[in-house]
């Protein structure tokens, strides 16, 4: 009896802490592997080319300035997007959808997150991207735009799941107070509920953007990959090339160690440290969410 | 008591556990090193990646190969051209497929590793420029290719066609049709130009890719591998230039030298070729071409 009582014991503590730590070693591993193999990039290439805007790899010109400014395009218009559709669809899930349909809208949403992003970027290639193209008049549906759609849609299902998580969190004394006082219970959503969950809708917005800046598969199919700077009015309705697209389309075939190798880690650099701003951001939202705590 | 019993059990168990792992992981190196010292079979693997551009005609060959030669077994990959000469370099396989020539960097790192790298031409491939189906023009100078592509003419209607704006589609920059197509169309083979395709250019990470957007959009303007267009793609003919005549890329025009974009294939071995892997390549040498024409490449002879 004590021996297996034991066992158990220590095989499950043991896990635990293995797989606690690995997860920050992975982490440190990571950041320090790309360290590593971009670091040589600053030894080789110029700053001014580094930092300018032709993306010619093969001829070593080695501008990321489009991708920088491709990637934040692509990811700060799909969040425009996905903001608003995700609080109010949270919004109704939690506080206005009867108990049958939220039975039903959860699983849903759910499963839009499950959604592989090579299916939708096939979607986006074969049928949006023709549907932009022919309703708005551009030359190519291939743009910076369809990419955001695409991109606020998959990034919908976790701006709604934590979005509805933080509603949840508002404490039923809010809500008591503001009918009570006799708000209506619009008037309650909108100026209660919604602004006491903000610094949790302020996560989702987050981990959507961490979403939206790191997905590759269905940018690579959608976005037209054409590295020009995105600076003129029209970039919107124009190809982009981003971050992510560039490693993926290019790691493959790159020689081991070579200047444009360095460079695509160089990127991967790049697009860590933005994820950790983002994330970086977003902490003392998360640091108060935890103190405020409250009653249910 | 109680305690010490309890701790007593507590050490022991983890002991246990300890050496179970241990035994877990002898069986498992045992396991491997017994796995090492069988003999390989009497079937000889032989390992072939590279281009995507001839990957459907290595495999071709391989089946056909394969069905007179059981003792064999051939292992097909794409990657392109870059990927299959990494991996030649670094041992992991027989033959490397190229759409270019091997560059001297790779020749040097293939050297710096005791190798002797040789080079056979196995076919030869023609680029075709390919427009949406309706699209009124029918044939292009290098010259006005060249200047689409470099962003200098921007609308159909400068080289005869509608009043619409053209949209470029290229392959990834890392694919060597892309290589191909910047020296000998672009820079029109000359060594000193710097021209560069136009930074509006959509880089597509497929043939697929070309293909749905040429097939799904009347501004486009693509190229790509002769044995990848499809029947719903128009193909414009090339003229060398101004005087010259239109062509359409065929194995008759390729072969007699009068389709201006086309170019060899390649196959490239780590060591002259010996046994078995020499068979093979003068087996695709010779009665091996007969497949090229049918996948839509050009024959040797």
């Amino acid at each position: 009896m004590d021996g297996t009582h034991c066992l158990r014991e220590f095989a499950i503590e043991t896990t635990i802490r293995v797989l606690g730590f690995s997860t920050i070693a992975f982490v440190l591993l990571i950041f320090f592997f790309l360290l590593r193999e971009g670091m040589p990039l600053f030894f080789e290439v110029p700053l001014d080319n580094f930092l300018g805007s032709g993306w010619y790899p093969t001829f070593t010109l080695y501008g990321v300035l489009p991708l920088i400014l491709g990637s934040i395009l692509v990811t700060i218009i799909s969040i425009l997007i996905a903001l608003p559709l995700g609080v109010t669809t949270a919004v109704f899930v939690r506080e206005v959808a009867p108990a049958w349909a939220r039975e039903i809208l959860k699983p849903v949403i759910e499963v839009l997150a499950g959604i592989p992003s090579v299916v939708l970027g096939f979607f986006g290639m074969t049928l949006l991207a023709p549907f932009m193209r022919e309703t708005l008049d551009l030359p190519t549906g291939l743009t910076a735009f369809t990419g955001a759609l695409v991109l606020a849609y998959m990034a919908l299902p976790t701006i709604i799941s934590v979005a509805e998580d933080a509603l949840d969190a508002v404490p039923k004394s809010y809500r008591d107070a503001a009918l009570a006082m006799g708000a209506t219970q619009w008037q309650m959503i909108w100026r209660v509920v919604v602004p006491a969950a903000r610094s949790g809708i302020l996560i989702a917005v987050m981990l959507g953007m961490g979403r939206a800046i790191g997905e590759t598969m269905a940018v690579i199919m959608i976005t037209g990959n054409a590295a020009r700077l995105p600076l003129s009015l029209d970039s919107l309705f124009r190809p982009v090339r981003t971050m992510t697209a560039t490693i993926a389309a290019e790691m493959g075939e790159v020689a081991n160690g070579s200047t444009h190798y360095h460079v695509l880690f160089g990127v991967g650099l790049i697009l860590f440290v933005l994820t950790f701003i983002i994330n970086l951001a977003a902490a003392p939202a998360i640091l108060q969410k935890r103190r405020g705590g409250g009653l249910r | 008591m109680a305690i010490g019993l309890f701790g007593d059990a507590c050490h022991l168990t983890s002991q246990v556990l300890v050496l179970a792992l241990f035994l877990l992981l002898g069986a498992c190196s045992s396991s491997q090193i017994s796995s090492d010292a069988i003999p390989a079979a009497s079937v000889q693997v032989i390992q072939n990646k590279g281009s995507d551009t001839i990957v459907n005609l290595a495999l071709a060959w391989a089946e056909a190969y394969v069905k007179t030669h059981p003792d064999i077994r051939i292992s097909v990959t794409g990657g392109g051209s870059g990927t299959g000469l990494a991996a030649m370099i670094n041992g992991t396989v027989d033959i490397a497929n190229a759409s270019r020539e091997m560059k001297p960097e790779e020749y040097a790192a293939a050297r710096a590793n005791g190798q002797n790298p040789t080079e056979f031409i196995v076919a030869r491939d023609a680029i075709a420029i390919v427009v949406h189906p309706t699209n009124p023009v029918n044939g292009l100078t290098l010259q006005q290719v060249s200047e689409i592509y470099t962003g200098k003419i921007t609308n159909w209607r400068q080289v005869g066609g509608k009043d619409s704006p053209i949209v470029l589609l290229s392959r990834e920059s890392n694919s060597g049709t892309y290589t191909y197509m910047l020296e000998n169309v672009i820079r029109m083979g000359e060594s000193k130009s710097k021209l560069l395709f136009s930074p509006e250019t959509l880089l597509m990470p497929s043939s697929e890719g070309i293909s749905t957007e040429v097939r799904h959009n009347p501004h486009t303007i693509g190229y790509d591998g002769l044995g990848y267009v499809t029947t719903d793609q128009k193909v414009l003919g090339v003229a060398r230039d101004a005087n010259s005549p239109y062509v359409q890329p065929s194995a008759a025009t390729v072969n007699s030298g009068a389709y201006p974009i086309s170019r060899p294939l390649y196959m490239y071995t780590a060591q002259p070729p010996s046994g078995k892997v020499k068979e093979l390549m003068n087996w695709i040498l010779s009665e091996g071409q007969i497949l090229v024409s049918e996948l839509g490449f050009v024959p040797l002879h």
